[in-house]
């Protein structure tokens, strides 16, 4: 069948699959809207918090910045899962056992003050927004891309599907959607992984084909890799470094911090029933993003292989440029392939020095996106792969929307200036917000500002510098105070947002970076990405002076702290 | 009794603390000990075609991950029996 017909058949069928569920997993309650009723089973949730957390940029980027930068790409793989545990730890099985509805909320009783609470929501949605912004942009590329509608055609069906069944289910809706959305994204990356793996070295399991010998040969995968990449002049693929040491460590650390201190993951563990479950469920979302975090480092690097291979064969000359195959022809017309024949010879000469290389674009999303076309995969999978990197974008937009809906409806509207509407005003409330929070990241989609490419890095930064210090303070501090909370979570912010401004200009414009963004003008050589950890550290140490200055917490904000460190005594999450 | 009740909180808290200063370090070994600090001096050894630095920072760090966050959740539950402080 024409890959066309067979990419929107499949898609077809997914989003007809998310729309069903949104007519049967209608919330009634702000309880089903906030968090899903709070009943969901530890593995339910487990998958739907893969699905929330892995977004577009998990399921095509990603392989393609590790294929590229090697082992300097482990950061993204161990930061990305490291921050579970600190989440599993630290964090999830307390607030669940406080069980409110919203990350705020506990910031603000915990730290008994409303400002408390309005700084928390202001984080949030920062982080939020400039999260959800990178999916937008996200969907419509996948829909151009795979679907050839247009960018902007495609961006208002994605936003039509997740109005659909975000603004009629709420959590409970999203919930139900993100688990069938796992399991069409997990299928879609590992398919072509074990077709590829068995293809290059005879064992279908990625993850142990990337440790193997290529078949037929008696050398290693990685060996040999490492062996085409510096014929070619690119640095070893096994030992690239990117930035050295430090700011490996600085940068994973931020990515970690700031993975257990993003809203929209936290509040995925108030849905379920006991403390225990939050603990448990930590522990399974973790394997659902393992499965595809350890494929990833194996696309990646057999990707980059056959990519290698394709044009440079290692007995014979290079690929002529007419002889091209068809995933050649059709990636280059989407301009993320590009081609210039600067000797004349009618090869294509691939290397890393720009005075011969004739690649002169090669987009780091095609090593996902192009993967099953260069390894001659089935037309079903390639529009596998289409279904799939919408159902990770749309998953993690839907996961962001309500937590920027929440915070505005139940932190802002219920909490702050109208505490008196009854419940089903809020939930219209709650759904008015949703409206306007998939309204606000359409909006960005279509005018993608200036910063787009920055933003998700910025989102860790902010989550890793504002949210997590200040709850994790809350839980493990009793002598924490209300002065000392807000102090540290505008001092982390700013210190972050300052750090990230003056290297990468004031909201990203480039022209108002007053200190250029290269190693040398960085602290203590940390580049503005990895930020995060520093800002935590300000926020821990302002937090702690300014607590030591001021008067200790009330009496009965120490007995919270005392009831929420042990699970007896839990309900499921409510509003008051 | 309430007095007991506090004291067995205090106990309680202590033993989460300690588990979580133990897992905490396995977790910082694995990642940014193996991975990042040592990963040079552990490539020098193969584990089967992969460097065992780059291993670890690219798979082992991973598994070990999933590895402690299902046994600080196994040995919690046991925590909160034994202090009878389940739910």
């Amino acid at each position: 069948m024409e890959l066309q017909t067979l990419t929107f058949i499949v898609v077809g069928i997914t989003f007809s699959i998310y729309i069903g569920i949104a007519f049967w997993a209608r919330a009634g309650t702000t309880s089903e809207f906030y968090v899903a009723g709070g009943g969901i089973h530890p593995i339910a949730n487990g998958m739907a918090t893969a699905a929330d957390w892995m977004s577009a940029a998990s399921f095509i980027s990603m392989a393609g910045l590790i294929a590229f930068y090697g082992y300097g790409g482990s950061v993204f793989l161990m930061g990305w899962t490291g921050g579970y545990v600190l989440l599993a730890m630290l964090l999830a099985p307390y607030l669940r056992k406080y069980g409110k509805f919203t990350v705020p909320e506990f910031i603000g009783d915990r730290f008994y003050s409303k400002v408390a609470r309005i700084v928390a929501v202001i984080c949030l949605i920062v982080a939020s927004v400039t999260y959800v912004i990178g999916q937008m942009k996200g969907i419509g590329v996948a829909f151009s891309r795979f679907l050839e509608v247009s960018y902007e055609l495609g961006l208002l069906i994605g936003m039509g599907i997740v109005f659909i069944y975000a603004v009629i289910g709420g959590m409970k809706g999203i919930t139900y959607t993100q688990i069938a959305q796992y399991c069409v994204l997990i299928f879609a990356y590992t398919i072509p992984a074990i077709f590829i793996s068995l293809n290059l070295t005879g064992n279908p399991i990625p993850q142990l084909g990337l440790g193997s010998m290529l078949a037929g040969t008696d050398t290693y995968l990685l060996d040999r890799l490492d062996q085409v990449v510096t014929e070619l002049g690119f640095a070893e693929y096994t030992t690239l470094s990117r930035l050295g040491t430090f700011n490996t460590f600085v940068y994973t650390l931020s990515l970690m911090i700031g993975t257990a201190g993003l809203p929209h993951v936290i509040i995925r563990f108030f849905t379920v029933t006991k403390v225990s479950d939050a603990r448990v469920s930590a522990g399974w979302a973790l394997i659902f993003i393992t499965i595809l975090y350890t494929t990833a480092p194996a696309v990646a690097a057999m990707a980059r292989l056959n990519l290698h291979e394709t044009i440079s064969p290692t007995n014979g000359a290079n690929l002529v440029y007419d002889e091209r195959p068809d995933w050649f022809k059709n990636w280059e017309k989407t301009g993320l392939l590009k081609f210039e024949d600067l000797n004349g010879d009618g090869r294509i000469s691939y290397t890393a020095d720009k005075a011969t290389n004739e690649m002169v674009k090669v987009d780091k999303d095609i090593m996902v996106l192009a993967n099953p076309e260069i390894a001659r995969l089935p037309n079903w999978v390639i529009a596998l792969v289409a279904a799939g990197g919408l159902a990770a974008a749309l998953s993690t937009a839907a996961g962001l929307l309500l937590a920027i809906a929440s915070s505005i409806s139940h932190d802002l509207l219920k909490g702050v200036f109208r505490p008196d509407i009854n419940e089903k005003q809020e939930l219209l409330a709650s759904r008015i917000s949703m409206a306007g929070a998939i309204a606000l990241a359409g909006y960005f989609g279509f005018n993608p500002p200036d910063f787009a490419a920055g933003t998700v890095a910025l989102a860790f930064g902010l989550a890793a510098s504002s949210i997590f210090p200040v709850l994790m303070m809350g839980i493990f501090s009793k002598r924490i105070n209300k002065e000392g909370a807000i102090a540290g979570m505008v001092a982390g912010l700013s210190i972050t947002l300052l750090y990230v401004f003056q290297h990468k200009g004031i909201m990203f414009v480039a022209s108002t970076s007053y200190l250029g963004d290269m190693k040398p003008n960085w602290f203590m050589g940390i580049e503005p990405n990895a930020f995060g950890a520093v800002g935590a550290v300000v926020n821990f140490s302002v937090a702690y002076v300014v607590s030591m200055m001021t008067p200790e917490p009330p009496e009965h904000i120490q007995h919270m702290v005392e009831d929420i460190r042990v699970p007896s005594g839990a309900s499921s999450a409510h509003s008051h | 009794m309430a007095e007991y009740n506090k004291e067995k909180r205090q106990a309680y808290w202590r033993e989460n603390v300690r588990l979580m200063v133990i897992l905490l370090s396995i977790w910082f070994v694995i990642s940014y000990l193996c991975g990042i600090v040592f990963v040079e001096e552990l490539n020098t050894i193969r584990l089967g075609g992969y460097k065992l630095g780059f291993w670890f920072a690219q798979q082992g760090s991973m598994y070990g991950f999933v590895a402690i966050v299902f046994t600080y959740a196994h040995l919690m539950a046991k925590l909160d029996r034994k202090y009878d402080l389940h739910e």
